[in-house]
């Protein structure tokens, strides 16, 4: 093993093993999430060193209501409807968009925003929508084919802003007190747009250490022991293991490029609610790329299943297994909840890859086969 | 349609030339046999597929023979390091090697899109001669329709083969015993990242090539060592990973594998990472998992890095009698983790 994960992980033990009650993190990171089930992280720290999952699901915290307003959109004449593909089997009231192309819809999955403006390009008698989801790390993207598609007058191209903000969904979570949180694991990706500085408010405001780190495990464990130590030596710093992708000021140009065409507003977050200025809509002079209003769609009401706890997995309040759904009914081949379908979300995650409940499946509490 | 249109940038060879697939192609008729006769016979030909009967006469086998069938359906048709062509012989071929059997006749069920481009049809087929010569199968029957444009251009391919069994091969689940070792035969991942790395909508620059090859050779090699070989399967769809859960839920053993061990190059490491997969669930079509007695593993490792479809062979990990059945990952991080079946398509995450 790396001499560096190695030394990071005896050093989270000693500096743990100093303090009795449970250090609490979280990760606000969908990418984060899936790299420490994927390395096997939490098998590597101390048991009183608890990793929680929070908001950082692009996919997961995309309101119900945008995900029935996509379906609509799907359904429209000559539309060609375009995704990241973990969009696709995301359920909403209206079924999901798989279901949609099942049926006909013409629903297809690109990578990037560019890829559905060369569609619009290349489809002039269609009009090529997409679903603008993610953080502050494809906010960008969607801006520069929007700036794009004003300039080459690709009037057939729109797009469904659904975009959400990191910091404001910290704040809200530490706003409302009912997580007890003893630091963040700030993402690397979003980081490297918004710059590093970003978060002291929450370590002004809130006096909780926050330490940008990347999404290998050395840099994970090397973010994780920086908190560790901060917490155990009660410190509250913002630090930053990813110097070498991440800035304090952030990308200037990306984020004027956001600037330029998004304003910040309140959003709807899937099981969450409203928050003040999380999500990002468009500004006047881009407001005719705007799906739902070319196809005069209202935003409907979010009907989650009420027994569906992504809610409160999402606010960390809950952890997966604690579901009542989990694993038998909700599970990656009939996903309920969003934080199912996500291979990012923390249920598909812990489902997929936590020794724990694999084992409580495998006895025989149901599972995909089940 | 079929004389404006030029074939992949070539241009119409003249006014009345048909350079694409028509609906009439399909009908039976002159047109049928010609097509036949210039694009398939021409390239395909043997004394028994040239017969046109109704089906081919394969004389009296020896042994135990064994049979299985394929669909192929993959969109590009041709990709990097490959096409369809030949996916579709080397598809079945190793479903035969994987039963431990080497090809003695295939049959080739071809259905072309209207639309479809005979420059396209004429290198999946000098495609699937190449792969049936390497792989010493005979196409000894075949069919082909003609169906209704669906899209971009599009051809399905159906084949079946029979094998005839090595003496002596005994091969199953049921023999495999704690303490056995896995064997990968190679470099894992890299076809369904180069089928992904030029699929629509998702297209992304890159050196990788699809690993799809004949395995019948290196079975017959590795069987050949008189090792006790008790599993072989092509992890193709749902990857490596889901050849180990197989196991594991056959067998209620566990097995333990080492992500330090797995053969995998640095370029589909990072085409992974980018599109958020794991590339134990990634398909492959040129690789083959071996369960065999522990004594044996390094015997059957030599043999496969002798052959030019095994060089990067490796022992991976072993069967293991932890409870409940299992399949775990130390991860290189240091870490454990569970391997689980992935549940359908995978599909590239946002960021």
């Amino acid at each position: 093993m790396d001499d560096t994960l190695l030394r990071a992980r005896e050093e989270i033990h000693a500096l743990a093993g100093r303090r009795s009650a449970p250090i609490q993190v979280m990760e606000v990171c969908g990418t984060h999430t899936v790299s420490i089930f994927r390395n096997g992280i939490r098998t590597m720290v101390p048991a009183n060193v608890r990793l929680i999952s929070g908001p950082g699901c692009p996919v997961c915290v995309t309101a119900q209501r945008h995900i029935d307003a996509a379906i609509r959109l799907a359904q429209g004449e000559d539309v060609i409807l375009t995704t990241y593909g973990d969009m696709l089997r995301v359920p909403g009231r209206l079924g999901s968009l798989e279901q949609q192309r099942a049926r006909g819809a013409d629903v297809r999955v690109v990578y990037s925003a560019r890829g559905a403006l060369s569609l619009a390009a290349e489809n002039p008698s269609k009009t090529v929508v997409f679903i603008a989801i993610g953080f502050e790390t494809t906010a960008p993207a969607t801006a520069a084919v929007l700036v794009e598609a004003q300039q080459r007058g690709l009037e057939n191209f729109c797009i469904l802003a659904a975009h959400k903000r990191v910091v404001p969904a910290m704040t809200a979570l530490l706003s409302a007190g009912e997580v007890p949180l003893d630091g963040f694991l700030c993402p690397g990706h979003v980081s490297v747009i918004i710059g590093a500085d970003a978060y002291r408010p929450i370590v002004e405001r809130f006096h909780r250490p926050c330490v940008v780190a990347g999404f290998e495990p050395k840099q994970i464990l090397l973010g994780l022991l920086c908190l560790v130590r901060q917490i155990v030596l009660g410190r509250c710093e913002l630090e930053n293991v990813y110097g070498v992708a991440v800035t304090r000021e952030g990308n200037r140009v990306a984020q004027s490029l956001i600037e330029r065409v998004f304003e910040p507003a309140d959003a709807p977050w899937r099981a969450i609610g409203d928050i003040p200025a999380s999500g990002l809509e468009l500004r006047p002079a881009y407001r005719r790329f705007d799906a739902l209003r070319r196809f005069r769609i209202e935003l409907g009401p979010d009907e989650d299943h009420p027994a569906c706890r992504c809610g409160d997995v999402i606010q960390g309040k809950a952890a997966p297994d604690q579901c009542p759904l989990f694993g038998h009914r909700c599970n990656p081949l009939n996903p309920i909840g969003p934080c199912m379908v996500s291979s990012e979300g923390t249920c598909a995650a812990w489902y997929r890859y936590n020794r724990v409940s694999c084992a409580a499946l495998a006895d025989g509490q149901g599972g995909p086969e089940a | 349609m079929t004389t404006k249109l030029k074939a992949d940038g070539r241009p119409a060879t003249g006014t009345d030339a048909i350079d694409r697939i028509v609906i009439a192609h399909g009908g039976g008729g002159e047109l049928t046999s010609q097509l036949l006769c210039r694009h398939v016979l021409n390239v395909l030909g043997n004394p028994t597929l040239n017969s046109l009967t109704d089906g081919a006469v394969l004389g009296a086998q020896a042994g135990s023979l064994v049979m299985t069938t394929d669909s192929f359906v993959v969109q590009p048709i041709e990709f990097p390091g490959g096409d369809i062509g030949r996916l579709a012989v080397c598809g079945t071929v190793n479903d035969l090697a994987m039963m431990g059997a080497q090809p003695i006749a295939m049959s080739l069920g071809l259905i072309l899109e209207e639309g479809l481009s005979l420059a396209v049809l004429d290198r999946v087929v000098a495609s699937i001669a190449s792969a049936a010569k390497e792989a010493g199968a005979t196409i000894v029957t075949g069919d082909t329709k003609v169906i209704e444009r669906r899209g971009r251009e599009g051809l399905l391919i159906n084949t079946a083969g029979i094998g005839r069994q090595a003496d002596g091969v005994r091969l199953g689940a049921e023999r495999i015993v704690p303490g056995d070792a896995v064997i990968l035969s190679g470099r894992i991942a890299e076809h369904g990242l180069a089928v992904m790395s030029r699929r629509e909508g998702l297209a992304f620059a890159s050196t990788l090539v699809s690993d799809v090859a004949p395995l019948n050779g290196l079975v017959a090699a590795i069987l050949g060592t008189g090792a006790d070989v008790k599993f072989l399967r092509d992890p193709t769809r749902g990857g490596v990973a889901g050849v180990l859960a197989d196991i594991s839920r056959e067998t209620s053993w566990s097995v333990e594998v080492e992500e330090a061990r797995i053969p995998i190059s640095q370029t589909a490491r990072h085409a992974a990472e980018m599109l958020g997969l794991d590339p134990l669930t990634v398909a492959n079509e040129g690789k083959l998992l071996a369960v065999v007695a522990a004594d044996d593993a390094d015997k059957v490792v030599a043999v496969c890095k002798a052959h030019p479809y095994g060089a990067d062979a490796a022992c991976v990990g072993r069967i293991v009698a932890t409870r409940p059945p299992l399949v775990e990952l130390l991860t290189e991080a240091g870490g454990r983790r569970v391997v689980q079946k992935p549940y359908g398509e995978e599909l590239p995450r946002i960021c």
